[in-house]
Parts: C-alpha cells; structure tokens; sequence
C-alpha cells in the first residue's frame, strides 16, 4: 500500500501546485469583485512565456518570463474590463480563446510544425532535509521542486496581505462595496487594476510552474482546463488563500488519481480519470461552496460612481 | 452579470460602423501576427480570400460546408445569451450530440433506411440537451456560474468520445479510434451536384426561421427576452417565472448545438471521432455577437466565420500558417464588439451604463 501511496501523494502536491499559484491570483482579482474567466488564457499565456525565456537564459528567466506573458494576458483583459467596463465573462472568454490560439500559432511559427519536442531546463524536486523524512507526508509536502516551497510562501503572503494590509483591506472593501469604498477614499478602478494584474502575474507563474517544474515542454493548450479549475478552487476555497490552497490538493489528488490506478493495473478505461477532475469541478461547485461567502460585487459591471 | 449593451439592438448605421471598425482592426493585427510569426504576409492573404471564396469549390465544398454548423451553434448560443444564459458549452452539447447520431444510425441505419436521419436528429437534439441540463440544474438549484459548468461539460464530452470511439463504437477492426462508417442511407443527400454541400444547409435555414419566429412572434420569445433583460422585472412586473423560462432556454440551446453535431455525422463526417469539430462551439460565441444575438444574421455571421474558417485551412495548406489563427481572429472579434459597444453606447447615451 505504502509503495502506492508515497508517489501518489507526492504527484497530489506536484500537480496542486500550479492550480494553486492561478487559484491564489484568481482569489486576489475576485476579492475585488473582479472575475477573470480568462484565467485559462492567463496560464497559457505563462506556459509560452516560460518555454521562451527557459529556452534563452535557464529556468530563472523562465519563471520572469511566464509571470511577464500572465501579466500581459491581464493587461488586456484589464484594458476591456476594467477600463472599458465591458462584461468580465465574455471578456474574459475572448482573452482565453485569444490566448490558446496565439500561443499556438508562435509555438508553430518559432519551433516548426511538427512541434518537435523542446528541451528546455526543468526544475528538479529538492528534498528539505529532516522534513522530507516525516513518514506519509514528509516526501509529498518537503522533496518537491521549489515552485512548491514558493507556493508555500505565496499562500501565506496573500493571507497576510488581504487580512493584515490596509491594501488589504481596501481590496476587500471593493469587492464587496466598491461606491462604499469610493466614499472611503478608495479609487475602485486602481485597485481592480492592480489585483486582476497580480493575479495576472500569479495565473503567469502557475503557467511557468505546470512548464518548468511538471510537464518540462510546451504543447498546444496544455493548459487544458486548469484556468476554469482553478476557479472552481477559489469558490471551494471560499475566497479565503488558505481554504484556496486545501482545495487545490483535492484536484491535485483528482488529477493523481490516474497514476494511482495506472500502477494498481486498474482495466477500468483511463478516459474515465482523465475526465475525472472536471467532473469532480462539477460535484464541488453544487455542493461545497455557497453564493452567500462571494464577495458581493463579483463581476459586477458598471460602478455607480465614476 | 447581464450585460444590457449585449441584447441592446442597434441601429444600423451604429451596426455598419461597428463591422468597419472591427475589419479593420482584425486585418491589421491579423498581418502584424502573420509578420511577427515570419509568415510572407500577402501570399497568406492571397490564401485566405481564395480559399474563402475564389471557387466555387471553396465558396460551396468549404465555406458554406463549415457554416452549417457555426450557424447551428451560433443559434445556440444567442438563443441562451438572449435569455442571459452564458452557455459556453456548446462543443460539448455538440460532441454529445454527434455522439447519440452516430450510435442511432449505427444501431438502426440499415433497418429503417433515411428514417433513421430524423430518428438520429431527435437523439442528438436530446443528447444536447441532457448535456446541457446539468450546467441549467446546477445554475437553478445551486446557482452554479453556467460558464465554469459549461466549460467543465466540454472537457467530459471529450473525453466521452474519447471513450466511446475506443470502446463500445471502435470501429470493427478495432484499430482506429473512431468509429465505423454510417450506412449511406442515413446519410444526407447532396444539394448541388459535384460539391460537398448537404442537405443540412436547408436544415439550417429552417431552424433560423424557426427561432426567429419563436423569439419575435411567440410569448415564450417574449417571455426569454424579457427575462433576459432584466430578470427582476419580469419576475416582479411581468409574473414570469423567471427559473422555468431560463431552464427551458437553456435546454433549447443545448438541443440546438446538439442538432449540429447529428448533421455534422451525417453530412460530413459519416462516423464519430474525437477531433470532430475544430471548435464551432467555441466560434459560435463570436457568430452569435457578430449577429448581435438576431437569428437572422446570424446566417451572415456563420457564413462568415465559415469563410474564415476555410480561408484559415488554406492559409494552413498554402502558406504554412497554423490553423490555431483563428481563434485569435475570433477573440479579436469578440472583443472589439464588446468594447465597440461600449464605447459607441456611451458616446450616444452617457448613463446607459450605469447600474446593471
């Protein structure tokens, strides 16, 4: 069981990982009551990003590289649905379409098109002495790549940020009252502007990560979903980076389902768990999360004060 | 949520001016991505326009071939859309569609002949349905955003076909994953003798008149563009029951991508395989705005974007350049509609925008 189990656990975490750098971006723009259904755009966008800069100058830049590419990504869909005000949810639809189809286009133009697999520089898993030997859990939570460890160190900033910060707080006030936050002295539209972009820059990172540190090459929508799970995380999360980061590892573990059964010799079609995380997206949002914790004014569209 | 700028119609010279600015803007990005990507930017052109329309081969074996089914989808979405439905899922009320098709000609083609073509319809409109009525449960009973579950239902039908064409419909040799041919009974007659055009064009034409009449002229129209607009009001003023009416929209919508799928077996593909569709549901969110959700237009928008589509896989061929452009072209169309909107309604009418 245990021999199982360990990389099970372990592949739980490693796949968690990036759908919890785009939860956690996610959780920032929608506690301004803003929601970026092109999130899967936004890590798409970070995978090319990644791919690119790795290629050039290692997996530093990579990491610069996929943050930069998600931050474009929110650039555009701030410019339409922040500056223009236009509907977050087909914005954002357009920004995912978009994205996918870009990035498959330069993938084609600048690496042929056959797609000829690239190799670029990965991040191999770093095992934190003493921790990593902890029985069960030590292997899959402290010998992972130190995207990982950086995850570990975002959730605990963003918790820090929007509930010990007066920016914090301001991101939170215009989420769920952004005219009550105006009279307060807020200007909503600067701090819808800078959470959807940090979410931007995380949704980038989350990309870089699934690159660099799990699939160790670009394909054409390899982003395959995880923007729309990550979205479904932040709901079971309910908004809350800690709540984020648990519901993230019950997808991770959705996901690494399939490599459990593959190494129990299951007959049971493999179809069925690659489709098993969308199904369980699904499951959660009916019955785990509840439209009460949302914040209030959640792809609300136009501001009453301008 | 409901944008009103999305139902808003408009008048035409406002309509012209949006198109103007639209081409214009996608013609010159479209040629600075084709430049950034090293393409020779006028043979892609040159590609594009013919395959679009310099034959008649290309007009009636590809352009028109590929509208069917964005006009089908296209329906779908702004039959939703108008009732403020985001349905994102009709590739997957698509494949679910195409998938139930197959199965009943496949089951019944040799027994019941060509009866077997509407038999095979009334399946993928339910197939579509069914797929889209658990996004419409979760939206009603648990208020679940329909375009995450939507989406959610795209990625489940893959993988459904996915099964399917490896499992219970491979073909006989077992080898390909896909399933076997239809009978040629069940298959749609020709229109023009000596191109690819199918009987489903006229099956498209139909259920545009179909919707247009429903949504102008019956009180269920009425009611889904009532609700659509302001759900509050018609529930208060209007005694609508607002659920019931976006549950059976919903539904409709589901039907109809479904129904694309079905003619999309028996016109074109004659068997099911995973890569059926090169993402009309997706393109459909871009034929039902271009169309400003007007089912009429909605054949332009179709046939545009069909044109586009063909143009696209002869760039491919010609020029080399990858068919994932498309998707670019359309989400640039999308937005410049979405933000042309905005900017055009606000110049007009300065407090059109506030409070939604």
């Amino acid at each position: 069981m245990n021999d199982a189990l360990t990389p099970f656990l372990e592949a739980t975490v490693r796949t968690a990982t990036p759908l919890a750098f785009a939860a956690l971006g996610e959780t920032l723009s929608e506690r301004a009551g803003v929601i970026n259904v092109g999130l899967e755009g936004v890590i798409i966008a970070g995978c090319f990003g990644a791919v690119v800069a790795a290629g050039a100058g290692g997996v530093a830049l990579g990491l610069l590289g996929g943050s930069l590419a998600g931050l474009a990504a929110a650039l555009v869909f701030g410019t339409f649905a922040v500056g223009l005000r236009t509907d977050q949810i087909i914005t954002g639809t357009a920004l995912t379409l978009g994205a996918l189809g870009l990035t498959g286009t330069l993938y084609h133009a600048m690496y042929g098109t056959a797609g000829a697999a690239l190799s670029i520089p990965t991040m191999r898993p770093f095992a934190i002495p003493v921790l990593s030997q902890i029985p069960f859990l030590g292997p899959a939570l402290f010998a992972q790549p130190a995207m990982t460890y950086l995850l570990y160190l975002t959730i605990g900033l963003v918790w820090w940020f929007l509930y010990r910060t007066h920016t914090g707080l301001a991101v939170r006030a215009v989420g769920e009252h952004p005219e009550a936050a105006e009279a307060a002295g807020i200007n909503p539209m600067r701090v819808q502007w800078a959470a959807i972009l940090a979410g931007g820059a995380l949704g980038g990172l989350s990309g870089a990560t699934l690159v660099l540190a799990q699939v160790g090459t670009f394909a054409e929508g390899m982003s395959a979903g995880r923007g729309f799970i990550a979205i479904a995380i932040v709901a079971l999360g309910r908004w809350h980076p800690l709540g984020v980061g648990l519901a993230a590892v019950l997808f991770g573990a959705a996901s690494a389902l399939q490599y459990l059964f593959q190494s129990t010799g299951s007959t049971l079609p493999y179809q069925l768990f690659l489709a098993l995380p969308y199904v369980l997206t699904l499951v959660v949002l009916a019955g785990g999360t509840s439209r009460a914790r949302a914040p209030a004014a959640l792809g609300r569209r136009a501001l009453a004060i301008r | 949520m409901n944008p009103p700028a999305l139902r808003r119609p408009f008048s035409r010279v406002r309509s012209y001016g949006i198109v103007l600015v639209v081409v214009g803007t996608i013609v010159l990005v479209l040629a600075l991505v084709l430049a950034a990507g090293g393409f020779d930017v006028s043979t892609a052109f040159g590609a594009l326009l013919c395959g679009a329309g310099g034959s008649s081969y290309a007009i009636f074996s590809a352009t028109l071939v590929r509208a069917v089914p964005l006009i089908f989808t296209g329906l779908a979405v702004a039959v939703a859309f108008q009732g403020g439905i985001l349905n994102i899922g009709a590739e997957g009320q698509l494949l679910a569609g195409a998938a139930a098709a197959a199965a009943t000609a496949l089951a019944v083609g040799e027994s019941l002949g060509s009866g077997a073509i509407w038999l095979g319809a009334m399946a993928a409109a339910l197939a579509g349905a069914a797929w889209a009525a658990v996004p419409a449960l979760l939206r009603r009973r648990f208020g679940v955003l329909e375009v995450i579950s939507t989406i959610m239902m795209n990625f489940v039908a893959l993988y459904g076909v996915g099964y399917l064409v490896r499992g219970p419909l491979q073909e006989p040799t077992h080898i390909y994953p896909q399933s076997a041919s239809i009978p040629e009974a069940t298959r749609l007659p020709w229109l023009l003798p000596g191109t690819r055009l199918h009987a489903g064009f006229v099956l498209a034409l139909v259920a545009v008149a179909i919707a247009w009449y429903v949504l102008r002229f019956t009180a269920a129209g009425f009611r889904l563009r009532v609700v659509g607009a302001n759900p509050a009001a018609a529930a208060s003023a209007g005694k609508i029951r607002v659920e019931s009416v976006v549950t059976r929209a919903f539904l409709a919508s589901g039907a109809l991508a479904g129904i694309a799928g079905g003619v999309e077996v028996y016109g074109v593909t004659y068997a099911l395989y995973e890569n059926l569709s090169p993402g009309y549901g997706y393109t459909a969110i871009a034929v039902a705005l271009l169309a400003g959700l007007q089912p009429a237009y909605i054949i332009v928008s179709g046939v545009f974007l069909g044109a586009l589509g063909a143009g696209a896989a002869s760039m491919q061929r010609e020029a080399g350049v990858p068919l994932a452009l498309v998707s670019v072209v359309e989400a640039m169309i999308i937005l410049a509609i979405v933000g042309g909107r905005v900017l055009l309604s606000r110049r007009q009418l300065p407090s059109a925008e506030a409070g939604s």
